[in-house]
């Protein structure tokens, strides 16, 4: 009974996962134009999301922002989690307390107090971009924090000390010996940095210009109009941001699997 | 070893406190020649690595100067000091090979590359690591690391080598290789090393010259022999070897009465004086009961490979001793010992003293208790007036807010209890040193006073406890 139920119980929470995008993935693959009739197997979402200006723009668009504001949050991150990790301990808890609340808090909030400050108070107009990207990064910046800190708390002290000890100067020693020991926390800040300013559709919503869309504010958009053609294009659009999804995750579990080997090996 | 006299490095009058107000070092006064190697020794907490820390330059003195071949060096930063510094866990890079490891402080002096791997060849080959250029750091063992880690001290040519217990982490087999190694380095390259350890033996066996510390304080400085033979108080005696110590008095000229029996010894003391006696185990000879100076029956005797150990009761005093031949438990035996082999140190004033207040009512208070005594009592000659003011032998006022009176107590006048209300103060009992028939403690309390107590049952360290003063055994003085 026990063995029946055991596998059971994960192929349901398998097939509540993945059954939704993979319906969609189907349906990316035919001619069909709403959900729900199978006409013939076409290609035709493809060609259009591949061939549509329109739909490259906002593609390359969302990637640059992503791209951009991942690069600021990540300077912002480090070095602020740097600095909170060797300011004294008072400040470090007041830091990383401070940092909690835009993680915690609603990014509707977030979006919508940004386009206030900068673009009703400080009068930044939205078409520079300013805005969007100060939002995005401000999106990413907690995250890049919290995925550092962890490895500065990992690192032995005394590789710092050392270094100054053998006439590194504190800056040098940051440079070529704090960042070295902390990379696989920025990185993977950086990656986190890149999948939220991808995925949020409220600050962009707020603070973009308003002839540039994101894939989420477009996805939006367009799902409310009635151009078919470009709708069931995101139907495609959607299948290959899953497969790069996928490939990523295995391709970086497989090194985590094989890094880990190697350690094993070394010791 | 010591051609020249030259003093290298010279540290007065250092104190160190921390922001959390914990004093770390205090007063601490050493200087060091060029090309000795000085072994900073105490148990852990002892302040011997903050020490060390401020020579390096991690830490700054809170106050005194640190003088480096004559030049104040007290506020330089630690990568403008010629100094380098071996680290407990190695503390090398990871993400660079042993050559990188190596030459990284000779890049931050930009240094051409072929002299950077000329002398990383030659470093490499003096700890005996010829060859590991490419090798990453997580394929090394424990030992392979602390010589890379020495390696790259040295490669830079330091005026001082900083060693922070570099062979704690190792085994004890290769530690004592690796002790042998370093004093031959040390004697091979002439460079000062400055050494840190808790271990005694290490100390002993390396070092030109012991600094024993305890509690922030230096306790003695001398020549491992000496530092053995001659210890300067008990915790140097406790601390450096296994040692018997014993309370006794000298009775006549080069005698000393101690554990019931009269020995000769070589220490010129005055008659009566109270006396510490210490002896160590090894030099403890075990004879037929009528050829003893003490005597006793055999306790134990276990078998610790070169040695036995054999506790031997005499009277109240317990004496250890180490022998190679072993006498049975329950056995009568005689003891005697060389009179070379009797340390003797003449008891210090270990009177315990404290500040008490006087309250408005003239009684005396010590920790928020009152005790049962008035300031009439106390101060000879006082009395009180009529309208109620205190006055001293001569008529003078004595204004009770201003003054305070200093009690003394001796340590055996003191009684431990569980009952912490029972006690005028309660503490912690943070250090304790066996004297034959009773146990000496030291009592840190709440209010910053240690009390030495002396107890012949044996208490726990960290115990709490209260300590009960008898005021009739108080002296008070008015301050």
């Amino acid at each position: 009974m026990k063995k029946t139920i055991r596998p059971l119980f994960i192929i349901l929470v398998l097939v509540f996962l993945y059954a939704p995008i993979l319906l969609l993935i189907l349906y990316s693959f035919t001619d069909a134009t709403t959900i729900g009739a199978i006409r013939g197997f076409s290609l035709h979402n493809y060609v259009t999301l591949f061939t549509t200006e329109e739909l490259r723009q906002m593609i390359l668009g969302t990637l640059w922002l992503a791209i951009v504001s991942a690069i600021l949050a990540v300077l912002l991150g480090t070095f602020g989690a740097i600095g909170s990790f060797y300011s004294s301990k008072k400040i470090n808890i007041f830091m990383s307390s401070l940092n909690q609340v835009p993680v915690i808090n609603a990014d509707v909030v977030t979006g919508f107090s940004i386009c206030i400050l900068l673009v009703e108070v400080f009068g930044i107009d939205k078409n520079t971009f300013i805005p969007l990207v100060a939002g995005h990064t401000l999106l990413c910046a907690p995250f890049v924090y919290l995925s550092v800190m962890p490895k500065l708390k990992q690192m032995d002290p005394y590789l710092y000390e050392a270094a100054l000890d053998l006439g590194a100067t504190p800056f040098k020693a940051l440079n070529r010996i704090v960042i070295p020991q902390i990379s696989s926390g920025i990185i993977s800040g950086f990656a986190l940095a890149i999948t939220l300013s991808l995925d949020d559709y409220f600050i962009a919503t707020y603070t973009k210009p308003s002839t540039f869309d994101t894939i989420s504010t477009y996805v939006v958009n367009a799902t409310k109009g009635a151009q078919t053609t470009i709708k069931t294009a995101l139907w495609a659009l959607c299948a290959v941001i899953f497969v790069i999804v996928v490939l990523v995750v295995t391709v970086s579990n497989l090194r985590t699997m094989r890094n880990s080997r190697k350690e094993r090996a070394g010791i | 070893m010591k051609q020249t006299t030259e003093k290298i490095i010279e540290l007065n009058n250092i104190t160190k406190t921390y922001a959390s107000g914990i004093t770390a070092v205090s007063d601490f006064n050493l200087y060091v020649q060029k090309g000795e190697f000085v072994t900073l020794l105490g148990p852990s907490g002892c302040g011997k690595t903050t020490t060390l820390r401020m020579i390096a330059g991690f830490e700054l003195p809170t106050e005194g100067e640190i003088l480096l071949n004559g030049k104040n060096i007290s506020t330089l930063p630690p990568y403008e000091r010629p100094v380098n510094t071996v680290f407990q866990r190695y503390a090398l890079f990871p993400h660079m090979n042993i050559f990188e490891n190596i030459a990284f402080g000779l890049r931050q002096k930009k240094m051409a590359s072929g002299i950077i791997s000329k002398k990383v060849k030659h470093v490499l080959d003096l700890v005996d690591l010829e060859g590991f250029e490419g090798r990453s750091v997580n394929t090394l063992s424990g030992g392979q690391q602390q010589r890379v880690a020495i390696a790259r001290a040295l490669v830079n040519e330091p005026e001082i080598l900083l060693l922070d217990e570099p062979l704690g982490a190792l085994d004890l087999k290769m530690r004592k290789e690796m002790q042998l190694e370093l004093k031959e380095m040390h004697e091979r390259l002439g460079i000062t090393f400055i050494y840190v350890t808790h271990d005694q033996e290490e100390a002993l066996t390396m070092s030109d010259i012991i600094v024993v510390m305890n509690e922030g304080k230096i306790q003695q400085i001398g020549r491992p022999e000496d530092i053995y033979n001659e210890p300067k108080n008990v915790f140097v005696a406790d601390f450096i070897g296994d040692s018997n110590l014993f309370n006794g008095i000298m009775t006549d000229h080069l005698k000393v009465r101690f554990c019931g029996g009269t020995f000769d010894c070589v220490d010129d003391i005055e008659k009566g004086t109270h006396i510490t006696a210490v002896v160590r185990p090894e030099d403890v000879i075990i004879t037929n009961p009528d050829e003893g100076t003490i005597w006793g029956r055999v306790d134990s005797v276990i078998f610790k490979g070169i040695h036995y150990e054999i506790t031997v009761i005499c009277g109240k005093n317990e004496v250890v001793i180490q022998s190679v031949n072993a006498p049975k438990v329950g056995e009568f035996v005689g003891l005697q010992v060389d009179p070379d082999n009797i340390h003797i140190m003449a008891t210090g004033d270990s009177t315990n003293y404290f500040m008490a207040d006087i309250r408005p009512d003239f009684r005396l208070e010590f920790n928020g208790k009152h005790l049962d005594t008035s300031v009439t009592a106390i101060i000879s000659g006082s009395s009180r007036r009529e309208d109620g003011m205190l006055v001293n032998s001569l008529g003078d006022a004595i204004d009770p807010a201003r003054t305070k009176i200093m009690i003394g107590i001796h340590p055996k006048d003191i009684t431990m209890t569980d009952q912490i209300e029972e006690g005028l103060i309660d503490g912690y009992i943070s250090n304790l040193v066996y004297k034959g028939d009773h146990y000496s403690y030291v009592i840190h309390t709440e209010i910053g006073q240690d009390f030495v107590v002396d107890d012949e049952y044996l208490w726990n360290m960290n115990d709490h406890v209260g300590l009960i003063m008898p005021v009739e055994k108080m002296t008070f003085k008015l301050k």
